[in-house]
């Protein structure tokens, strides 16, 4: 995975509460393949509204989202955060998400940002005309107008955004922990550990 | 603490750890994984872009069945027919390529073992008693049937569990449910659980994986045992299992996957000491007396929304929670039904015998019961009953229930998940309803507008006959 820094650019001024992951990326794109291409039909529904901001060229390519709460509930479908990454998205700014979204978008490198509501009012005034810039290292989300809101996040996820590491990459560097298990099963639970053939 | 008394739950676990982290997580070895076509392409494509292995790839078993068509798969002379849908038939051939390349055990769309993979599981004896199963489908807790430690993951954990062979998992709380006397005649396994999900709720189970105990289940056969772990995550729980016994040895002796000769003495002794300590402790316990479990439909879009065939579709009003109310106004608004109705009143226009909860021979021969020399209703237009393999199938086949179920009017079909999701081209149209044995009543879970009923399959069998939700009992004593 990209190891995570800075985030800049501009900031899709969604702001929509409880948008669930039907929203993100609704059930017919869920027979892909690939985690590629799912971007195409991201936020179909809503780019079915005339006016949307999503289609408006402003915001083509655009790495953060600006959301309401509660952002990605539903059903814990991970082609959600795939959607967003294809998108193009780097970063969703919202006051909550759910937990199973939080934790799919961190496993696909994506940045989750929680910010009271005021200070999201604040932003989404601000991303109609201006740049918005997240800064993993200070846990900071600022403006050209001198905003700056700091916000929270679990370490253990800071460090593996920071890093470019990935849990299966995180836990593969325990493999001499596992071999270890696997040695003793194959001692005790012998049958377990035979398995089957290809 | 190593004498601490321990619950079945707390002895897989603790076999199963492979170091814990400071925040309490514990990095957990997995010993089974099943793959379907679904949840793993993205899975197999990380690996390859990331040039990563499969860490133990005799550990897995994959097999296709939720896109598959349950048509025939065969023309008449022998050669396999085209999935029409150009996505399912994308994601099998994914999957067709992926299992040889990463040396994984694949049995095939038109392989007489072909069918659910919850239902192949068990019947091949891969899943195995003490075992911890991971399988990208929210059913896997079914795999408790025969005394594992199953659960659902998503793809991400898919990728993780091939690569690693663990996952990372907070343990659990404990819930006993458990359930003394005896089932009623004409109450079946999937009669109780649904009554359970309804004592429980939906989110009853939250946080916890539940231990089945009591007489009931003593005596239940491993397929019905499967049923009942199966809808385990319909009551919240991520994973629910029953203690290992001489019922659970004596159904996995022999089958092909299981352990043999010196393996299968030392397996059974060591499956036997699993079960949970007297005296251990459960986080929570609720108690069920199996006589006021009566034979038991949904009327709404959730699996908590139960109630007995004699009762009537509930009002709002009769809620006390006003967010329920809300909820039960907009089911009932989905499922055209009016408070107060009689549930026995309630017509049906589908029939669907099937999915991971209810396609094993047990539930062809509980249906065929029902059907025989009995017509299907015209008030049916449709009705397909799906075995949960090919073994299934032969073997009902074997005992000419196939024929039975045809005479009677429904299809005979080939095994897949069908019905169950809507993701093949077996769906319920719009408005109209449906008897079914599967899981989930969700909001368009079995087509866009399908009004589902969860019922089990005699019931279903029942409804077929009459054309309306029905108890079973009136036909059969
Ligand atoms: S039958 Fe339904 S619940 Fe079972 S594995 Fe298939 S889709 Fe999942």
């Amino acid at each position: 995975m990209e190891p995570v820094s800075t985030i800049e650019g501009r900031a899709i001024p969604f702001g929509r509460k409880n948008v669930d992951t039907d929203v993100i990326i609704p059930a017919h794109w869920l027979k892909t393949i690939t985690r590629e291409g799912l971007g195409r039909g991201a936020f179909e529904s809503v780019r079915a509204e005339d006016g949307n901001i999503f289609d408006d060229p402003e915001f083509a390519g655009a790495p953060i989202l600006i959301a309401g709460d509660n952002f990605g509930c539903g059903s814990s479908r991970e082609h959600a955060a795939w959607a967003l990454l294809d998108m193009g998205v780097k970063a969703v700014i919202a006051p909550s998400f759910s937990d199973i979204f939080s934790g799919n978008a961190f496993k696909n490198g994506i940045l989750t940002v929680c910010l009271p509501q005021e200070q999201i009012d604040r932003l989404m005034e601000v991303a109609r005309e201006q740049p918005v810039s997240i800064d993993l290292d200070t846990q900071t989300v600022t403006t050209p107008f001198q905003d700056r809101f700091t916000f929270e996040i679990d370490p253990f996820r800071k460090h593996c955004l920071s890093e470019g590491l990935d849990e299966v990459g995180l836990t593969l560097a325990r493999d001499a922990a596992i071999a270890n298990h696997e040695k003793s099963r194959e001692a005790n639970l012998p049958w377990l550990a035979k398995g089957v053939a290809a | 603490m190593a004498n601490r008394p321990r619950t079945l739950y707390e002895k897989i676990w603790d076999a199963h750890v492979v170091e814990t982290r400071d925040d309490g997580t514990s990095l957990v070895y997995i010993d089974r994984h099943l793959v379907h076509e679904v949840t793993s392409p993205q899975a197999f494509e990380a690996l390859r872009m990331a040039g990563r292995k499969v860490r133990k790839p005799e550990l897995t078993l994959a097999v296709p069945d939720h896109n598959l068509p349950t048509t025939a798969r065969l023309d008449t002379s022998g050669n396999r027919l085209p999935i029409a849908d150009p996505e399912s038939a994308q994601q099998l051939a994914a999957l067709e390529r992926n299992a040889p390349e990463f040396s994984i055990r694949y049995i095939g769309a038109t392989d007489a073992e072909q069918g659910i993979v919850h239902v192949v599981g068990p019947e091949q004896g891969f899943s195995l008693p003490g075992a911890t199963i991971v399988c990208g489908d929210s059913h896997t807790a079914a795999h408790g049937g025969v005394g594992a430690l199953a659960f659902g993951i998503g793809t991400s954990e898919v990728e993780h569990v091939l690569a690693t062979q663990t996952l990372l998992l907070k343990r659990s709380k404990t819930l006993e449910v458990r359930v003394d006397g005896q089932l009623g005649p004409g109450v079946t396994s999937k009669d109780l659980i649904l009554h359970i999900i309804g004592v429980l709720g939906t989110a009853g189970g939250t946080g916890y994986v539940i231990e089945y105990r009591g007489e009931v289940f003593e005596k239940m056969s491993v397929e019905s045992r499967l049923t009942v772990c199966n809808m385990s995550i319909e009551a919240g729980a991520r994973s629910g299992l029953i203690a290992p016994d001489d019922i659970t040895f004596a159904y996995l002796k022999g089958r092909p996957m299981a352990p043999k000769g010196e393996d299968w003495d030392k397996a059974v002794a060591w499956w036997r000491s699993l079960a949970t300590d007297e005296g251990a402790k459960f986080d929570k316990s609720i108690r069920i007396d199996a006589g006021d479990v009566e034979p038991t439909v949904t009327w709404g879009t959730s699996p908590e929304d139960v109630v007995s065939i004699g009762g009537v579709v509930p009002a709002p009003e009769s809620f006390a929670d006003t967010s329920k109310q809300d909820a039960v106004r907009k089911s009932l608004d989905y499922m055209g039904l009016v408070p107060g109705t009689p549930m026995r009143d309630v017509e049906v226009q589908n029939i669907f015998i099937g999915s991971c909860t209810n396609s094993r021979i047990e539930d062809m021969r509980a249906a065929a019961e029902v059907l025989r020399g009995r017509k299907v209703h015209p008030n049916i237009k449709w009705g397909i009953v799906v075995p949960g393999s090919g073994l299934v199938k032969a073997q009902a086949e074997a005992e000419g229930l196939d024929k039975i179920i045809i005479e009677a009017g429904l299809e005979w079909r080939e095994p897949g998940c069908s019905a169950c999701l809507a993701m093949n081209p077996d769906k319920v149209p719009a408005g109209e309803r449906c008897a079914s044995t599967s899981n989930r009543n969700f909001v368009g879970r079995q087509g866009p507008g399908a009004r589902t009923h969860l019922v089990s399959p005699a019931m279903a069998a029942a409804a077929a006959v009459t054309g309306r939700l029905t108890d079973v009992r009136e036909l059969t004593s």
